[in-house]
């Protein structure tokens, strides 16, 4: 080292500091040189990281151009078997830049050349204002999108976008529900499972069976057309499980059009519907009866008179005026002795049963389209005279389904669900009744059919049960007596149940056929029969021989007063 | 290229002869290239701003023979006429610094805009390659004994220029000057454990900003949290680079300029991954990384105390705009509006950056008697 500079004796200490201090100074510069040479290799290494090698977890947009129009995935949803029942695809949605717009009319009339169906002059007017951005039309498909890109005009531009289907069109329609044109969820499982379906990265499956719902919407719609009714219901549920394997509300919409659908067809009967029931209520009445012990299969009740209250009379519908069994109050639906067994329970005891069973409340379901029921603000003997056979307390189908699934499945309340259940899982539930009981009444539904208001429910071999139901639709004050809700409450296989079916019809019309008659054993249970007909089989259930033990095991031996012989015979 | 001989004693002879001509034609490349990227990012934020399609372009492109001409006429200065240039410039522009919150117009809520006539210039800018020079010779001169209390007016005249970009506020701009202000304190020989005390300092001066003003707490947060707000910016600047790939998709290709709303200045980087590619990003943090280097290494030659301090000084200030801007475009650090030197569009950057490298190149000339060991 040779030191050039010539310094002035007087400046040596001073010049030996200097030394010492460009010393720090190099020495320190090298930590600082260091430090930077650090971080471009940082930023180096970074770029590399982020050009070429940028992983699914860093933010990936595939072409968005605005902020508010971000691509949004939503998850498909497939039925318990798989299949696919709502899916999202790609589409172009075309915007313009009227900004960019040379000759405003000019471009909205070749627009329409391309896409025939806009209305030029909206167009026009869109293209005309002074925004950077306006939708022309949203989702259009391949083909259209090519003959748009044909007419080269400027300015207009394609944002790709997922657009909702449905590819079973109008099936299964109340379940899924719909999405508006951003995709975010309307109605049914699309509004329930909306922020659910955003995220999640799998499938949804429901408990449908779309081969269940497709038979059931099938047979109903029939039904309806041949008795010209106004509208349809129909469930089908595990019993086990309470998974609702079909759940159908006609008249149904195609939620692929979600335009085009009104506020009547929305509608879900299941669930959003409060009907007064009518006659199927007196499977929980005798139920009822039986839990507490007021009644047995061989006790019974006098129905010779029509019982005067207040200023109602209560008759029966097929009056037999005489001593029933409680078998035969069942098989006949006699109304009568119904209000008696239920006086015999008391009031407070009718009311506790009918809440365990949800029918008070709303039910529970993944759905946000759900009606409460319609109950006496206070209950009093009326109250529960009316309510044991069906009317004075309205609640949806899906209320009825549920209760009914307790009183043959051995006796426990589950929640109903939309959503398939793993096949290991135990469902919870509460005991509303005895096994007893359960049997008992499996019996006599299976007598209502057997013999009953309800033959035409009938599912050779595979032991079909119910009951039926016909209510006069409330009209203001009073009852309609020419509008009926007919129903039919069914069960199969009765010696052990798996399945609750349920069909509804909403002001149904006797036909030639029928003998002018409209009530649920006319129009409702021959739709049971061929939904069970055709349902059974795909739900992988044998048939029972007609010398299967399990049909004796159902019969029910009517006793008879006073040791007078009165069989029961087809009537 | 030799356009000087050797034997030409001329001013501009000499001055090729002993400038940096290496530094020079990496500062050189950086223009070039800022020029390209104002010609391709600018146009879309003018666009969408509602201005003529070349108004940033064409103003950038009248700013650069300004800033080339400062830069040229800095470096021919001496050492001591870098120290006069560095202490006129310090004085005027901490005056407009303080005239700014008469006159000063506001955007985006903070004061830092003075109008002079046509035109609009952002003193602070000015300060900080002016204020790295003069600190330096505080420092060195305090070391060497040539004048009393030289680190004392140092850290005063430091806080009083800091105080003032708070109140502006800058918080960008104070944080540079900082960083540049306290790296020369400790290669000025500050006791380590001062040093230790100046980070912690420094690091009590972050959270400080981060609990009282409430933007850069919101940067913060979504730095290390994206989902917690609008990380919309630094994502599309990402998807910029991913697009981009090794080759780009080819000048004038972009679309994330067509959405940024700082596509020409702050996230500049992000605009010349997607349209140049993977290759030339590279080019641009090595030009950058090859200036600073060698600035730093030409600086261990020096024998001048203050020489080395400033030269260290620019380089910093230097390098950490471009470590800063490359790095929140890259979504390394949260994001911090600072200029890509040279290459960002802005006037009083690009002018402020002339002046900087002007004096760099000033300082790091060949002085005959100045050099030591070879």
């Amino acid at each position: 080292m040779t030191e050039r500079r010539v310094s002035p004796p007087e400046k040596i200490r001073i010049e030996g500091d200097r030394k010492t201090a460009i010393e720090t100074g190099r020495n320190r510069l090298m930590v600082a040189g260091a430090l930077f040479a650090a971080a471009f290799l940082v930023i180096s290494t970074r770029v590399v990281d982020v050009s070429i090698f940028s992983s699914e977890a860093e933010p990936r947009y595939s072409r968005s151009i605005t902020k508010t129009e971000k691509y949004t995935g939503r998850a498909d949803i497939v039925d318990r078997n798989g299949v696919l029942v709502a899916t999202s695809v790609n589409t172009a949605s075309l915007y313009a830049n009227p900004r960019l717009v040379l000759d405003p009319e000019q471009a909205a009339l070749k627009l329409s050349r391309a896409l025939p169906d806009i209305n030029v002059e909206a167009i026009e007017r869109k293209l005309r204002s002074d925004r950077g951005f306006v939708w022309l039309r949203r989702h259009l498909t391949p083909r259209q999108q090519y003959a748009v890109n044909r007419l080269g005009i400027p300015a207009l531009n394609f944002q790709r976008e997922a657009r909702r289907m449905y590819p079973l069109g109008p099936l299964a329609s109340h379940v899924l529900g719909f999405t508006d044109i951003d995709n975010k969820g309307l109605a049914g499982i699309e509004r329930y499972f909306d922020k659910e379906l955003r995220s999640r990265q799998h499938n949804m499956a429901l408990s449908v069976d779309i081969r269940v719902q497709h038979v059931l919407e099938h047979e109903l719609s029939i039904a309806m057309e041949k008795f010209g009714a106004i509208g349809a219901a129909g469930l089908v549920m595990d019993v086990e499980t309470a998974e609702i394997l079909g759940m159908a509300s006609l008249p149904d919409f195609d939620p692929n059009q979600p335009g085009a659908i009104d506020n009547e067809v929305r509608f879900n009967r299941t669930t959003q519907g409060v009907y007064e029931m009518g006659s199927t209520f007196k499977i929980f009445t005798t139920a009822m009866a039986f839990d507490a012990g007021t009644a047995t299969m061989r006790s019974g009740y006098d129905a010779t008179d029509p019982i005067r209250v207040a200023r109602f009379v209560i008759r029966d519908y097929h009056a037999k005026k005489r001593w029933l069994s409680v078998p035969e109050i069942f098989m006949y639906s006699s109304n009568i002795g119904s209000v008696k067994m239920a006086l015999d329970v008391g009031i407070k005891d009718h009311r506790k049963f009918l809440t365990q069973l949800g029918m008070l409340k709303p039910v529970r379901v993944e759905l946000s389209e759900t009606g409460s029921p319609l109950s006496p603000s206070q209950w009093r003997e009326i109250n529960s005279m009316t309510i044991s056979f069906g009317h004075g307390l309205a609640v949806s189908p899906l209320h009825l389904v549920a209760g009914v699934s307790a009183i043959v499945n051995g006796g426990i309340y589950r929640t109903p669900t939309l959503i398939r259940r793993d096949a290991r899982e135990t469902v919870v539930g509460k005991r509303v009744i005895s096994e007893q009981t359960s049997l008992n009444m499996r019996r006599l539904m299976r007598l209502v059919v057997e013999n009953g208001t309800g033959r035409k429910a009938s599912a050779p071999g595979y032991l079909v049960g119910g009951k039926t139901g016909t209510a006069e639709k409330v009209s203001g004050r009073g009852y309609k007596n020419k509008a009926l809700i007919s129903s039919f409450i069914a069960a199969f296989p009765m010696h052990k149940p798996k399945y609750v079916v349920l069909a509804m019809l909403d002001e149904a019309k006797g036909t030639k056929e029928t003998l002018g008659y409209a009530t649920g054993g006319w129009v409702a249970a021959p739709v049971i029969g061929a939904v069970v007909r055709r349902i059974a089989p795909v739900l992988g259930l044998r048939p029972i021989k007609t010398q299967d033990a399990a049909h004796e095991a159902l019969s029910v031996k009517i006793s008879e007063k006073s040791g007078r012989g009165r069989r029961v015979a087809a009537n | 290229m030799n356009v000087f001989a050797r034997s030409d004693t001329s001013v501009l002879g000499r001055w090729w002869w002993t400038v940096d001509r290496w530094t020079l034609t990496a500062v050189g490349a950086l223009i070039a290239f800022g020029i390209i990227m104002a010609l391709a990012a600018s146009p879309a934020v003018a666009e969408r701003i509602g201005l003529d399609y070349f108004y940033f372009a064409r103003r950038q492109l009248i700013y650069l023979p300004v800033a080339l001409v400062l830069m040229i006429g800095a470096s021919l200065l001496s050492p001591t006429g870098v120290f006069r240039a560095a202490i006129v410039t310090l004085t005027i522009f901490s005056l407009l610094v303080v005239a700014t919150f008469v006159i000063g117009t506001e955007v985006k809520g903070a004061r830092r805009w003075i109008g002079l006539g046509p035109i609009s210039v952002q003193p602070s800018e000015f300060l900080k390659p002016a204020f790295a020079v003069v600190a330096a010779w505080l420092f060195a001169s305090a070391r060497t004994g040539d004048i009393k209390h030289g680190n004392l007016i140092s850290i005063a005249s430091f806080g009083t220029i800091v105080g003032l970009l708070l109140l502006q506020p800058d918080v960008g701009m104070s944080v540079v000057i900082s960083v540049v202000w306290s790296a020369q304190f400790f290669l000025a020989g500050l006791p380590l454990y001062w040093a230790v005390l100046l980070i912690v300092g420094g690091a009590a001066a972050l959270a400080a900003a981060y609990f009282t003003l409430h933007h850069v707490a919101s940067r913060i947060d979504r730095f290390l949290d994206p989902s917690s707000g609008d990380s919309y910016q630094v994502d599309r600047s990402l998807e910029a680079f991913i697009n981009g790939g090794l080759f780009g998709r080819g000048p004038g290709e972009g679309t994330v300029k067509e959405v940024l709303p700082d596509a020409h200045s702050d996230f500049v980087f992000a605009v010349a991954g997607e349209e140049f590619g993977l290759f030339v990003c590279l080019i641009i943090v090595g030009l950058f990384a090859f200036i600073v280097l060698r600035g730093f290494a030409r600086a261990l030659q020096e024998t001048d105390l203050f020489i080395l301090l400033a030269t260290a000084g620019l380089l910093v200030q230097f390098g950490l705009q471009a470590v800063i801007n490359m790095g929140s475009t890259l979504r390394l650090i949260p994001t911090k509006g600072m200029t890509l030197p040279f290459v960002s569009y802005g006037g009083s950057s690009l002018i402020a950056m002339g002046l900087c490298i002007g004096f760099l190149l000033a300082l790091t000339r060949k002085r005959v008697g100045a050099e030591s060991q070879r």
